[in-house]
C-alpha cells in the first residue's frame, strides 16, 4: 500500500513541475515590461532609469535558465515576491483570504452532498417517479445556468423582494446562505445525475440481487450495500471538478462581494499585479492536483481492487 | 417503419426542436442591423430607463439606449465569439492531435505532456491568468480560450488516429502510396467526425458561459458595445429599480446554453460518444 501512495506521489512530481514552468512563462510571455507593470501599478512614472533598475531588481537581465531555477526555489519557499500595488508579500495576502474562500468552498461542497446523495438515491430507486424528472429538471438548468446570473437572482428575490438576507459581505450565517446557494447549483446538478446512473447500475448487480434473496430489507440493501459502491464515481467526480468549484468561488466572491482569494485575483487582473496572478495560478493547479491525489487514496481507501490490481502488474 | 427505424428517429423532436432554437438565434445574430429596431449604442438620456412601449418594446437601460437592440446585438457577439473558439481551437487541435498520433514516439509524448499540463489547471483560472497577464479585451479572451481548449480536440483526435492506425484500411492505403497528409485528411479525419461534433455542441455551451463569466467581470468586452454577459453587469446596479435589465440578457443566455447542452447530450447518447 505504502508502495501504491509512493507511486501516486512520484506521479505528481512532473505534473508540478509542468505547473511551475507554466506559471514562469506567463510573465515572459507577457507583452509588457514587468518592471512597467510595476512601476504603473505603484503609481510611479517610468523613467528610463527607474525601469532599468526595476528590471535589475527582478533579475531579468539575467539568463532565462537562471531566472527559472531562481523562482523555483522561491515558489518551493513559498515567497511569491511583493505585490505591485501593495508592496507586501503575496503569500502574507493570500494567507489572509484563504480562510474565506476555503469557508465557501467547504460549505458548498457540504450542502451539495448533503442534498445530491438523498436525491440521487431517490431518483435511482424510483426511476421516472417525480423526484427523478425534478432531478433531471435541476441538472439541466444547474449546467446551463450562469453562476453570475444566478447570484443575482437570488439577490433579487432573497435581499431585494423579501429582504431576508444581506446582500454581500461576509459575517454570520446569514451572510453564507446565498454565495453557498449560488456555488452549489452546479455541483449538485452534475452529483445528482451521476449518483442516480451509479446507483441505478449497482441495483442490478447480483450482490444486491443476493442481498434481497436473503430477506434484507430493501431500505438497508439500498443504503447499506448498493450506496457504498455508487458513492465511488461521485467520489472520484468531487476531486476531479475541484476546478469548477474554484472557478466558482470567483464568480460568486466577485457577486457578493465576498473577501476571498478569487476575488482578491480579479483585482490582481485589473491591475496587472503579475505576482499575485502567477500565485494564484500555481496554487490553484497545485489545489487541483492534490485533490486528485486525496481522491485516488480514498479510492483506494474503499476499493481495495484497486490496489490487487496494481500488485499483479507490477 | 420498421423498428430499427423508429430507434433512430426516437431521439429527434427535442433534437431538431433545439437545433431550430439555435438555428433562429444564429439567424438574429446575422441579421441583426437589419431586424434591430435601434442602433444599439445610441445614448438618449431623455429617455432612460424606460419602459415597455411601442417604440422600444422592451424598454431602455440607464442611458436610454434600446434593450432589444443591445440584447439582439449581444447575440451576435456572443455566438459569434463562441463560433470562433470552436472553430479555432477544432483547428488547431484536429491537427496537432492528428500529427500526434499518426507520428507517435517522442512527439507524441511532447504533445500528451503539454496538454496534461494545460488540463492540470481549472480552464476558468487559465484563461483569467492569461487574460490577466494580456490585459482585458475580446481578442486576448478569444486567444486565451482558444489555448485552453484545443487540448481537448488534440486528445480525442490523438486517441482516435492511434486505435485507427493498426487497421488494415490505413495500412492499404500506406502500401499504395498515398502520403502521410493525404491519409490524415482522407481517411483520419473522417473517421473522428462524431465525436468531435459532440465535443464541439457542448463546447459551444461552454465557450458561450465562458465569454459571458469574463465580460462580467469585466474582462471582455469593453463599453459601450452590447453583450449579455456585460449587460446582466451593467443591470445589476438598478436591481432594486429595473432588475429587468438584468433578467433578459439572463434568460438568453440560459435559453441558448440548454439548447446546446440538450442537442450535446442527445447526440452523445446517440452515437454512444462518452463525454470528457
Amino acid at each position: 500500500m505504502i508502495r501504491y501512495i509512493g507511486k501516486r506521489m512520484l506521479a505528481i512530481v512532473p505534473i508540478v513541475f509542468i505547473a511551475t514552468l507554466v506559471t514562469f512563462a506567463l510573465i515572459h510571455i507577457s507583452p509588457v515590461d514587468p518592471a512597467e507593470a510595476y512601476l504603473t501599478a505603484a503609481h510611479i512614472y517610468p523613467t528610463p532609469e527607474l525601469l532599468e533598475q526595476k528590471r535589475q531588481e527582478f533579475g531579468l537581465d539575467r539568463p532565462i535558465l537562471e531566472q527559472y531555477l531562481d523562482t523555483l526555489g522561491r515558489i518551493a519557499r513559498f515567497d511569491f515576491g511583493r505585490s505591485y500595488l501593495t508592496n507586501r508579500p503575496v503569500w502574507e495576502e493570500v494567507k489572509m483570504r484563504l480562510p474565506a474562500t476555503a469557508e465557501l468552498a467547504l460549505c458548498s461542497i457540504l450542502f451539495s452532498v448533503l442534498v445530491s446523495v438523498p436525491l440521487g438515491v431517490l431518483a435511482a430507486v424510483y426511476r421516472k417517479g417525480w423526484v427523478d424528472r425534478l432531478t433531471r429538471l435541476i441538472s439541466y438548468f444547474g449546467a446551463s445556468i450562469p453562476q453570475f446570473w444566478l447570484g443575482y437572482l437570488l439577490i433579487f428575490f432573497f435581499s431585494v423582494r423579501l429582504d431576508l438576507l444581506p446582500v454581500e459581505g461576509r459575517g454570520g450565517w446569514e451572510n453564507l446562505v446565498l454565495p453557498t446557494l449560488t456555488l452549489s447549483l452546479v455541483l449538485i446538478a452534475l452529483y445528482t445525475r451521476l449518483l442516480r446512473v451509479s446507483m441505478s447500475e449497482q441495483l442490478e448487480e447480483i450482490y444486491v440481487q443476493y442481498a434481497r434473496t436473503r430477506g434484507l430489507p430493501e431500505r438497508s440493501v439500498v443504503l447499506k450495500h448498493a450506496l457504498k459502491v455508487a458513492m465511488m464515481p461521485l467520489i472520484t467526480s468531487m476531486g476531479m471538478n475541484m476546478g469548477r468549484l474554484l472557478t466558482g468561488t470567483i464568480i460568486v466572491e466577485q457577486v457578493f462581494s465576498w473577501p476571498g482569494f478569487g476575488r482578491y485575483f480579479v483585482e490582481a487582473i485589473f491591475n496587472r499585479d503579475i505576482p499575485v496572478i502567477q500565485c494564484y495560478v500555481f496554487l490553484a493547479a497545485c489545489l487541483f492536483i492534490v485533490c486528485n491525489l486525496i481522491v485516488d487514496l480514498i479510492q483506494m481507501y474503499m476499493d481495495p481492487r484497486i490496489l490487487a490490481k496494481g500488485r499483479t502488474e507490477s | 417503419m420498421s423498428k430499427s427505424r423508429q430507434r433512430v428517429f426516437k431521439g429527434q423532436p427535442t433534437i431538431v426542436i433545439c437545433s431550430i432554437v439555435i438555428l433562429l438565434f444564429f439567424i438574429i445574430a446575422a441579421l441583426a442591423p437589419w431586424i434591430a429596431p435601434h442602433d444599439p449604442v445610441k445614448v438618449d438620456l431623455t429617455q432612460k430607463l424606460d419602459g415597455p412601449s411601442a417604440e422600444h418594446w422592451l424598454g431602455t437601460d440607464q442611458l436610454g439606449r434600446d434593450n432589444l437592440s443591445r440584447l439582439i446585438y449581444g447575440a451576435r457577439v456572443s455566438l459569434g465569439f463562441a463560433v470562433m473558439i470552436f472553430v479555432s481551437s477544432l483547428i488547431l487541435g484536429t491537427l496537432i492531435g492528428a500529427l500526434s498520433g499518426y507520428m507517435g514516439g517522442w512527439l507524441d509524448n511532447l504533445i500528451m505532456r503539454v496538454c496534461e499540463g494545460i488540463m492540470a489547471f481549472p480552464n476558468l483560472v487559465l484563461v483569467l491568468g492569461i487574460v490577466g497577464i494580456f490585459g482585458p479585451g475580446l481578442t486576448q479572451i478569444l486567444l486565451a480560450l482558444m489555448m485552453v481548449q484545443w487540448v481537448y480536440y488534440a486528445r480525442i483526435c490523438r486517441n482516435m488516429v492511434v486505435s485507427l492506425k493498426g487497421r488494415p484500411f490505413i495500412a492499404a492505403a500506406r502500401v499504395s502510396g498515398s502520403s502521410s497528409w493525404q491519409i490524415i485528411r482522407r481517411h483520419i479525419i473522417p473517421n473522428v467526425q462524431r465525436p468531435i461534433v459532440v465535443m464541439a455542441t457542448l463546447e459551444m455551451g461552454w465557450a458561450i458561459m465562458d465569454i459571458s463569466a469574463l465580460s462580467f467581470l469585466g474582462l471582455g468586452i469593453q463599453p459601450p458595445n452590447a453583450e449579455w454577459g456585460a449587460m446582466i453587469h451593467e443591470g445589476t446596479s438598478h436591481i432594486r429599480s429595473h432588475p429587468e435589465l438584468m433578467i433578459y440578457p439572463g434568460i438568453l443566455i440560459l435559453i441558448v446554453v440548454i439548447t446546446f447542452n440538450v442537442v450535446g447530450e442527445a447526440l452523445s447518447e446517440r452515437y454512444g460518444v462518452v463525454k470528457r
